[in-house]
């Protein structure tokens, strides 16, 4: 059995880091599955107890949703339009039990090709806070989530948490899955919407589970941006979804992902519209 | 670590490793084994329990995590030694089956009623939609949480005599919601040895066991690694006796993905913390055949099979080829379906010691007398030297009619003198277990200008995978049942099992009968839109009636039931159709459709004797006893054979002790399986009532109607009191007992398949409102209606139950379950339906009663599902216009289908 530090401070936690090479936990939710059956023999870092990390704040850079909170927290939380996605996303996580459980940062860090929190924060533009004694850097979130999991941390770094830049937009989320609850996404889709009037200024629209890691779509976004609301869901076509790679599983072929994601991007313009 | 929190209200502290899952802590140092286990993964949500009033998994919580906060779990929903609200209500409306998920969903539930008084139904699934059930189709849970804010009246118990058709209580209801049933993997001997096996993990490979010096010098816990030359008896098992195909361990040469090699023996710490890649073998993989068509070409898998196959079925009759020649419509297709993994939420496991020269197995089992048998010979001993105690069966579908554990704990346990433990993890579950056989179906059907069949052609090739199992009823009940419901003039059905390399395919309700009804039922759909006929009256032109012969030329004289259950879907059938063609006309995006499917189901084995023998019995005090081996699997018949047999003595039903499924105390009741349970044992516990009744009786010189109370140790009979204290007892201290022994008559199946297979058939139809989305290819069931006959509804709260449950399980096969060796191993890849995919469900149960029932019941458990698939592929025509033949129906599938149509348009 392997041993376990539950620090209440992050300069403790970030001591632990420093001295040797520790797993993080938050709600555990990705850390027991993936041992069923197996020796649980980590070195883990438990990151529940520090107070720091507890609650989600907003300041003159804009919001910070840190390690600690859950799914469910960000369901109760009080956060303007641009969140929507995420919340939408955070209601169709697993069960309750694991949305009570579960932090957006476990399912950032985890870097599951299927994670439902990525595509949201892509399209928020949000960035991660990695701190380590060494030092604090903040990296956008598609520099942070390299491929299937696999992220850039270094080992002694904490993923502290998630900043989201203030910019007032509108945002959806939909999930494509087999089954109603408990269901790994198929795709998934989120986008933001900056407006004024009946124009887009801005778009930022993201794709999960169509390749190793969720995908933004620039060249959409940039069609996008100057055209009316209303034409949002017409001017999205396949040549957009080329930054996607999507693999057969499970759960789908590539060739339906594909179609299925463009569909899903439709549908989440047309929401918006 | 010390650990200090509150449980269930009061403070307590415990020496754990903080990394401990919670789950095993209440389990393991707090013996609170309500909380169960189903996949530790998080996936099931059987675990469930509130922390800090919020329900998490407690598999996924690290006990550290608990310190200086409140766990609440099923045991503490009780107040002051009374159920509370929300168990009473899981209990009166039929909401806990099997029970295995109902600790987690009252938990759930729980947390959900502390923050919403009255839930509404989506507030209710969104709060319990973590929780998989497997049993109920989850209906009877939305209800009965619903109920709780809605002051439902209790159940009133039946007076003496009229129990059975009462929507009596389970009789285990009680111990299903407080947490106190024991399931294989609660109650193990505290100094039990732990065991776990080593299994292959490739489809088809030759093996060398290295040497086990350095194993056992780097686990000093492990007291023994068992290999095949190990096993006491013969190392082959396997249900059919000519089917003992099946080595306990693999003898240097494995058939399939999870088989095992070897057992370690050890203390639990050992066991649970041992790599797996520490155990010494070499492997060679050898080319898998996998899938029927790789077999038939394939060398061979087992050295008595030339050609891999393991069975073949058939009925012919008549001389179907020629009539399609003159028929008006013909259909014809192809259709294939995949492995289905059961996924009864409780995983095998179970204890096995020995007691002198005996051995006591204690495991979740739906076949006692059967285990007894086998393990009798794995260990080399006589039958009456095994002992077999069946736990509560957290659900089984067919899938604990196989040896699991069994061989492995008692072969242990025999030899090393000590109790030996073994719960299969999840993924071992999956990887172990006999599946639902995937069909190639190949088949035709033709019918006249009139709408009446002509004739029905039929070949399925089935995979059983590895070993045999179950895979001979399969092809004997296929081509039986093959042709469907219909009267058919000109027939000829066949069917092979064939051996592969996938998981052993064995028993799954059913027994291929709904993959048969895949196809058929989908072919004459087509036939009656050929024809330009409603798919409802053409069934109804063709249906089996009273009278008429079957195609094994069985005579059907009585309980033929399906005209009626059309009839009863008639009027909404039309109401649907319409309103389904109404909303396609606005252009909505999402189209509708609506499917009727109809099926038999001989209940009992197929031409075999299945006999089922009970006693009952009066003690000297009055207890009145039932000896029952029929294990109640989840499914009630418990509680069934109880409202059978106290209805024939002439006794309330709530005073009836039962004693349930073990060897040594209750005679052979048979395997539960085959939809006979209520048939086969309910008749013996029909004539065990009125055994022990006529005894009563002639004591007291009293006629046939004499009503019969007992009181103080005193059995008044008519006008007569008879002490009971007063009469011999005998060794368990009764005074008088009752037997009773029933089989159903039926005759072999000669070459071309004609003869009796069966007593009796239950008969249903049912239909399904279904929404497909085109662009994305989903598939949502709105609504079912599902007309019945079950000859009598002995209990209708259970009837509706299985019929939900049977839906449950028929709507995963259609849509979403697939079984991939090495790919689909746990629950989240391997999807079944959750709360949030059933369809609302109305039962409509026919009573035709059938002569040779107990009390004119036939059976439920397989007849539920086998129409449901057909009944929502048929709706998926009808919304679309394509017509699956695939299934499951994933959205991939469905897309594709209607994609590949537009195309060819
Ligand atoms: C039944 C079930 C259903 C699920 N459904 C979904 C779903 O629908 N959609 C979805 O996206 N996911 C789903 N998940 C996956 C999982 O719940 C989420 O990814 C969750 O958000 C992970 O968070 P956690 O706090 O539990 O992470 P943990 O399991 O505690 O950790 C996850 C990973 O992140 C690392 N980590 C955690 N915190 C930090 C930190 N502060 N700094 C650095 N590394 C860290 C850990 O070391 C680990 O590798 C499901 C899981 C289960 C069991
Ligand atoms: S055992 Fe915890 S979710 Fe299945
Ligand atoms: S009652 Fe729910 S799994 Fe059996």
């Amino acid at each position: 059995m392997g041993g376990w530090t539950r620090p209440s401070t992050l300069s403790q936690a970030l001591a632990a880091l420093a001295e040797r090479p520790l797993v993080p936990l938050a709600g555990g939710t990705d850390f027991y599955p993936a041992r069923v059956g197996k020796p649980i023999d980590d070195d883990v870092l438990d990151v529940t107890g520090i107070a720091e990390l507890a609650r989600i704040s907003r300041d003159g850079e804009g919001w910070r949703i840190p390690a600690r909170v859950t799914w469910s927290d960000l369901i109760a939380a009080d956060l303007p339009p641009a969140f929507d996605a995420l919340k939408a996303a955070a209601r169709e996580v697993g069960g309750v039990q694991i949305q009570n459980a579960g932090t957006l940062v476990g399912n950032l860090c985890n870097a599951s090709p299927a994670a439902d929190g990525v595509p949201p924060l892509l399209a928020l533009d949000a960035s991660v806070e990695l701190a380590s004694l060494r030092g604090t850097r903040v990296l956008p979130v598609s520099a942070f989530v390299l491929g299937n999991r696999r992220t850039a941390r270094a080992p002694d770094e904490l993923v502290v948490g998630v900043r989201v830049p203030d910019r007032p937009s509108r945002s959806a989320f939909l999930k494509l899955g087999a089954r109603k609850y408990l269901v790994i996404s198929i795709a998934m889709v989120a986008a933001n919407i900056e407006a004024a009037g009946d124009t887009v200024r801005a778009a930022r629209v993201a794709v999960g589970a169509c390749s190793a890691a969720a995908r933004r779509l620039p060249e959409l976004e940039a069609a996008l941006a100057g055209a009316k609301l209303a034409d949002m869901a017409r001017i999205a076509t396949f040549a957009h979804l080329a930054p996607l790679s999507p693999i057969d599983d499970v759960r789908g072929t590539a060739e339906y992902r594909r179609e299925a994601a463009l569909v899903a991007v439709k549908r989440v313009l047309e929401a918006l519209a | 670590m010390k650990l200090d929190f509150v449980l269930n209200g009061k403070p307590v502290c415990a020496d754990v490793a903080p990394i401990a899952r919670l789950a095993d802590v209440l389990r393991d140092e707090f013996g609170l084994q309500g909380t169960k286990i189903g996949c530790n993964a998080g996936d099931c949500g059987a675990c469930t329990v509130r922390l800090d009033g919020k329900q998490v998994c407690a598999c996924l919580v690290p006990a550290g995590q608990v310190a200086g906060r409140a766990v609440a779990t099923v045991e503490g929903l009780a107040r002051d030694g009374k159920l509370g609200e929300l168990q009473r209500a899981f209990a009166a409306h039929g909401a806990a089956q099997c029970g295995i998920c109902t600790p987690g969903m009252l938990m759930a539930a729980d947390d959900l009623l502390a923050r919403v008084a009255k839930p509404t139904t989506r507030q209710i699934e969104d709060a319990l939609g973590g929780v998989l059930c497997r049993c109920t189709g989850y209906r009877k849970i939305v209800e009965a949480v619903a109920s709780v804010a809605a002051d439902s009246p209790a159940l009133a118990d039946p007076a003496p005599g009229r129990a059975v058709g009462a929507r009596f209580l389970k009789v285990d209801a009680a111990a299903r919601v407080d947490g106190s049933a024991r399931y294989g993997a609660d109650g193990w001997p505290e100094d039990a040895l732990h065991l776990r096996a080593v299994r292959s993990p490739h489809h088809h490979a030759r093996f060398a066991i290295g040497d086990l010096a350095p194993l056992r010098a780097k686990y000093p816990g492990i007291v023994r690694v068992l290999l095949a030359e190990d096993i006491p008896g013969q190392n082959r098992f396997g249900i059919y006796p000519t089917g003992k195909d099946q080595p306990a361990l693999a003898e240097g040469y494995v058939r399939h993905r999870g088989e095992p090699i070897a057992a370690l023996v050890g203390d639990k710490a050992t066991i649970a913390a041992f790599d797996d890649a520490d155990f010494p073998v070499a492997w060679t993989a050898l080319d898998p055949i996998l899938g029927v068509d790789a077999a038939k070409a394939g060398p061979k898998l087992h050295p008595h099979l030339a050609d891999n196959v393991l069975i073949r079925g058939r009925v012919a009759k008549g001389d179907p080829g020629p009539e399609f020649a003159k028929a008006a419509a013909v259909a014809e297709g192809e259709f294939q379906t995949a492995f289905v993994e059961h996924a009864y939420i409780e995983p095998e496991a179970g204890y096995a010691r020995r007691v002198g020269d005996r051995i006591e197995i204690v495991a979740t089992t739906q076949t006692p007398y059967m285990d007894r048998d086998e393990i009798a010979l794995i260990l080399g001993v006589k039958p009456d030297q095994v002992r077999i105690v069946p736990t509560a069966v957290g659900g089984g579908f067919g899938g604990k009619l196989d040896l699991s554990v069994q061989p492995l704990i008692a072969t242990a346990a025999w030899l090393l003198n000590r109790p030996v433990a073994w719960a299969y993890t999840r993924p071992e579950s999956m990887a172990a277990s006999t599946k639902r056989h995937p069909a190639k179906i190949r088949a035709r059907a033709a019918a006249d200008a009139d709408g009446k069949l002509l004739a029905f052609q039929f070949h399925g090739d089935f995979d059983t995978g590895a070993y045999a199992s179950w895979g001979p009823t399969v092809a004997n009940r296929v081509p039986v049942h093959a042709m469907g419901p219909y009267a058919v003039p000109h027939v000829l059905c066949t069917s092979a099992a064939i051996h592969t390399n996938g998981p052993s395919a064995g028993a799954f309700r059913g027994f291929g009968v709904p993959q048969a009804a895949i196809a058929q039922e989908q072919l004459f759909d087509e036939l009656a839109l050929a024809l330009g006929i409603d798919p409802l009256e053409f069934r109804r032109r063709n249906a089996l009636r009273a009278g008429m012969k079957t195609a094994t030329g069985h005579e059907i004289r009585a309980s033929v039931g399906l005209v009626a259950c059309l009839d009863a879907l008639e009027p909404e059938w039309r109401l649907w159709r319409q309103a389904a063609e109404a909303h396609n006309k606005t252009g909505a995006r999402r189209r509708r459709g609506v499917g009727l499917a109809c099926m038999w189901y001989g209940i009992g084995n197929t031409s075999m004797s299945n006999p089922s023998t009970m006693r009952g019995a009066l003690a000297a005090d009055g207890t009145l006893t039932l000896y029952s081996g029929a294990v109640d699997i989840g499914q009630g018949s418990n509680t069934i054979m109880t409202q059978i047999f106290a209805d024939a003595v002439g006794l309330p039903a709530a005073s009836v002790r039962l004693v349930a499924g073990d060897t040594d105390l209750t005679d052979d009741a048979g395997k539960t399986s085959a939809s006979r349970q209520t048939f086969v044992s309910g008749n013996a516990a029909r004539l065990a009532g009125a055994d022990l009744r006529a005894k009563l009786l002639r004591l007291a010189n009293a006629g046939p109607d004499a009503a019969i109370r007992v009181e103080n140790g005193m059995a008044i009979v008519g006008e007569r009191t008879i002490d009971l204290a007063a009469l011999p007892k005998d060794g368990r201290g009764n005074v008088l007992e009752g037997v009773g022994t029933f089989d159903p008559p039926t005759t072999p199946l000669d070459a071309d398949g004609q003869g009796v297979p069966y007593a009796t058939y239950a008969f249903a139809a049912q239909m399904a409102e279904i929404d497909v989305d085109p662009e994305l290819g989903t598939v949502k069931v709105l609504r079912m209606r599902a007309a019945h006959d079950v000859g009598k509804a002995v209990n209708p709260i259970q009837v509706e139950g299985q019929i939900h449950g049977g839906i449950a399980q028929g709507l995963g096969l259609a849509l979403m379950e697939e079984y991939i060796p090495g790919r689909t191993e746990n629950l989240h890849d391997y999807l079944i339906p959750t709360f949030g995919d059933m369809p609302a469900i109305e039962c409509i149960l026919i009573e035709d009663p059938e002569p040779l029932g107990p009390y004119g019941a036939k059976g439920i458990g397989e007849p539920a599902l086998v129409p449901t698939a057909p009944a929502i592929l048929n709706a998926i025509h009808h919304a679309t216009g394509v017509r699956m033949t695939r299934v499951p129906a994933t959205p991939d599938r469905v897309r594709a289908a209607i994609r590949a149509k537009a195309g060819a348009a």
